[in-house]
């Protein structure tokens, strides 16, 4: 007999359950026979205790139990006589016992590999009893986890402040796993460049400027980032600042210091719901709109190069698309600057724009600066925009109005498509990444650190 | 302290008046914060306005040199006249009023530039300086006017809210001054400081007294007593007393001036 892996979960809750109501019950007993002022805790918490002492351990041998079971499996038909016969090389090695286990698990009909056959029955029968051996420990664990809570329970136990601490590690555990993934997600991008850098030297990838990569070439010549780099900063940190600073820094000050209250009320909101609008939304529209007329604009005028792929494209509908980032950030630091100030200067006789030239612009500056510097850690990492209207071309251009590329564009170029993982050219996307990781984090730690610094001057 | 020596003053028709305000209301939306105020602001003296927490003195104040317009609910009725010129009348430039109506808020508020910019700050946008050498005239005798110079001369270049807070306060005064203003309007000016640096701004307000017309919006009854020389005592919105500091403070007409002084309540 087997017992699936929902099933089991299933009974261990439910089990829990029990246990919750066992735990109660007993408190409620201590209250009727010792009075209800005898109980430290209310009987639902020492419901709660017993049942997480029932339930915690099994699952936690359950999580561990399925991570572990495949390899014991595994080991387990390989020691049966019919693994003699197994190829020596790892590769076809693998192939059989993979397709012997997915038709084990009734995910295959039949193999290609006649070999695989042979091996269903031993999976069958170790998957059998290494699920069985796995419930029944949980089960027993169960068991010994709700006894141990159970016989602890006293009128005067503190099952109140236990349930606290176990939900407090919940809340911690839960922090974690967002920490534990950034780091993983990093590390793996580490890994993966120092791989690539392996083959191609940072050197000639961080300082070369023709890049051209193409699969099982390790040439470190085609591997050149500068243009891509160029191409980042023309369109994320250049044009589209260009547009974003002025108009969102325009919009604070008109927002928080002009604007009747009436005005400010729905005008902020539809301000805020340009940075709701999904990206590829305005991929579609610098492609399709912008970029054209852009090309247009600049054939009409004579300049070279025009393509109907732009810089300038892509980098004012990315401008736009900031612009709420920009002028809520604005927005928050002009509001922060003490209204005394602000009276102070106007008691000075100076007028509403000489005081916010003067006086709320200055005290403001960390703050803007701090939201712009957030801004083009967007900017450069923003995608969509650029890969539908800049190009996949890495020219080393001023003309924005001529085609370029972006890091994050080509790591799209190098990933799509292609399967293997492990050719410079993949490679190189991930060195990319890191590359855009390590400067956006730079900017965003200097940009909170501005910010928090200029936080602490007014309070 | 006082060194007047008139007799008993109303609280209108003096013919030393600088300001004159004749029924004054101020609404706040619905709510009525100041209800018929007519007095007389005296050029020659400290006008001190006593009162307790929401009495309105701040209120009033603040109609002086039109501060209220930067509260949109706020409506005021009634005349106030600088030097006979009505205030709230629409030919009136509120920017120039200010500019000659001068105000010290409760809390020392210098701008975050250096302590020169904080001074050079008001003669710049009303011009009154026309080269670097006259500008550098002007902020080192707003300084010494108010007190600071000694202290601050070989710093010029720090910024404004590195000083302490009764620098600050004095660096406040010194920008207000600097625009050589006929009025200077005091909200609490010593409400945030240590009894060191109060005792620093008072001795500056007797300094300024008779180059200045000053009114003092003050919680502490003793601190009206030791710089003004006229006093004036709000409650609930309404003027009760105004008179000679000395006379309110040794023979209070009203029965609640009394009551109030002698710390009945407030």
């Amino acid at each position: 007999m087997t017992i699936s892996g929902p099933a089991l979960l299933f009974l261990v809750l439910g089990l829990g359950l029990v246990g919750w109501l066992t735990g109660r019950a007993r408190a409620r007993a201590f209250a009727t026979s010792q009075g209800r002022q005898a109980l430290h805790s209310l009987p639902s918490y020492h419901g709660w205790y017993v049942a997480l002492w029932a339930i915690v351990p099994p699952l936690v041998f359950l999580a561990v139990w399925t991570a572990l079971s495949p390899g014991l499996v595994t080991e387990a038909v390989l020691s049966t006589p019919a693994a003699q016969g197994l190829p020596a090389d790892g590769f076809s090695r693998s192939a059989i016992l993979g397709e012997a286990r997915s038709i084990a698990l009734g995910q295959l009909d039949a193999g290609f590999n006649p070999q695989a056959q042979a091996f269903v029955a031993p999976y069958r029968e170790a998957m059998a009893h290494y699920s069985m051996l796995g419930a029944v420990a949980a089960l027993l664990l169960l068991f010994a986890g709700w006894a141990f809570g159970y016989t602890r329970l006293k009128a005067n136990f503190r099952a109140r402040t236990r349930v606290e601490r176990v939900v407090m590690a919940l809340l911690l555990i839960a922090s974690l796993i967002a920490i534990l993934t950034t780091i993983g997600i990093v590390l793996s991008l580490v890994f993966e460049s120092a791989r690539f850098f392996g083959m191609v030297s940072p050197i000639a990838f961080l300082t070369g400027t023709n890049w051209n990569p193409s699969s099982g070439n390790v040439d470190p010549d085609l591997f050149g980032a500068i243009p891509l780099f160029w191409g980042t900063i023309l369109i994320g940190a250049i044009i589209a600042m260009l547009v974003a600073i002025p108009l969102g820094l325009m919009s604070a000050i008109y927002l928080t210091q002009y604007a009747h209250s009436n005005v400010r009320a729905w005008m902020k909101p539809i301000l805020e719901i340009l940075a709701g609008v999904p990206t590829v939304v305005y991929g579609y529209f610098a492609a399709l709109t912008v970029a054209p007329a852009l090309r247009d604009f600049a054939v009409m005028i004579g300049i070279p190069q025009a393509s109907s792929e732009s810089a300038m494209a892509a980098g004012i509908v990315m401008g736009v698309m900031i612009i709420p980032f920009v002028s809520s950030m604005a927005d928050d630091s002009i509001n922060a600057v003490p209204q005394s100030m602000r009276d102070g200067s106007l008691a000075m006789g100076s007028t509403k724009s000489e005081t916010i030239k003067q006086v709320i612009l200055p005290a403001a500056l960390p703050g803007v600066v701090g939201g712009v510097l957030l801004a083009v850690s967007r900017a450069i990492g923003e995608t969509m925009i650029v890969v539908m209207a800049a190009g996949l071309s890495a020219n080393m251009t001023a003309n924005p109005f001529a085609s370029v590329t972006t890091v994050t564009a080509q790591i799209v170029k190098l990933l799509t498509g292609d399967q293997e993982f492990d050719s410079a050219k993949t490679l190189a996307a991930f060195a990319l990444g890191l590359v855009l990781f390590i400067v956006t984090l730079l900017l965003n730690i200097v940009a909170l650190r501005v910010v928090k610094k200029y936080r602490e001057a007014y309070e | 302290m006082s060194t007047d020596t008139s007799d008993a003053v109303s609280a209108t028709g003096s013919p030393n008046a600088k300001m004159t305000a004749r029924d004054v209301s101020v609404f706040y939306g619905d709510k009525q914060a100041i209800n018929s105020v007519s007095i007389d602001v005296d050029r020659d003296n400290v006008t001190a306005f006593i009162g307790p927490s929401g009495c309105g003195k701040s209120t009033f104040l603040r109609t002086l040199n039109r501060m209220n317009d930067t509260i949109p609910s706020a409506r005021v009725e009634g005349e106030i006249k600088l030097d006979g010129e009505d205030i709230y009348a629409s030919a009136m430039d509120v920017v120039q009023l200010r500019a000659r109506v001068g105000m010290v808020f409760q809390k020392p508020n210098p701008f975050p530039k250096s302590i020169y910019d904080n001074v050079a700050y008001g003669p710049k946008i009303h011009g009154l300086a026309d080269n670097k050498g006259e500008m550098d005239t002007i902020v080192e005798r707003s300084l010494k006017r108010a007190g600071l110079w000694e202290e601050v001369k070989d710093r010029l270049t720090d910024s404004g809210t590195a000083l302490s807070g009764g620098q600050q306060q004095r660096l406040c005064i010194a920008r207000a001054i600097a625009v050589d203003p006929e009025v200077i309007l005091m909200d609490e000016p010593c409400s945030a400081l240590d009894p060191i640096a109060t005792a620093k701004i008072e001795e500056l307000i007797h300094e300024l007294r008779g180059r200045y017309a000053i009114v003092i919006v003050t919680h502490n009854m003793q601190q009206a007593a030791r710089v003004s020389q006229r006093t004036a005592f709000f409650h609930l919105g309404t003027l009760v007393e105004y008179g000679l500091t000395t006379d309110i403070f040794t023979n209070p007409r009203e029965t609640r001036t009394k009551d109030y002084i002698t710390g009945r309540y407030g």
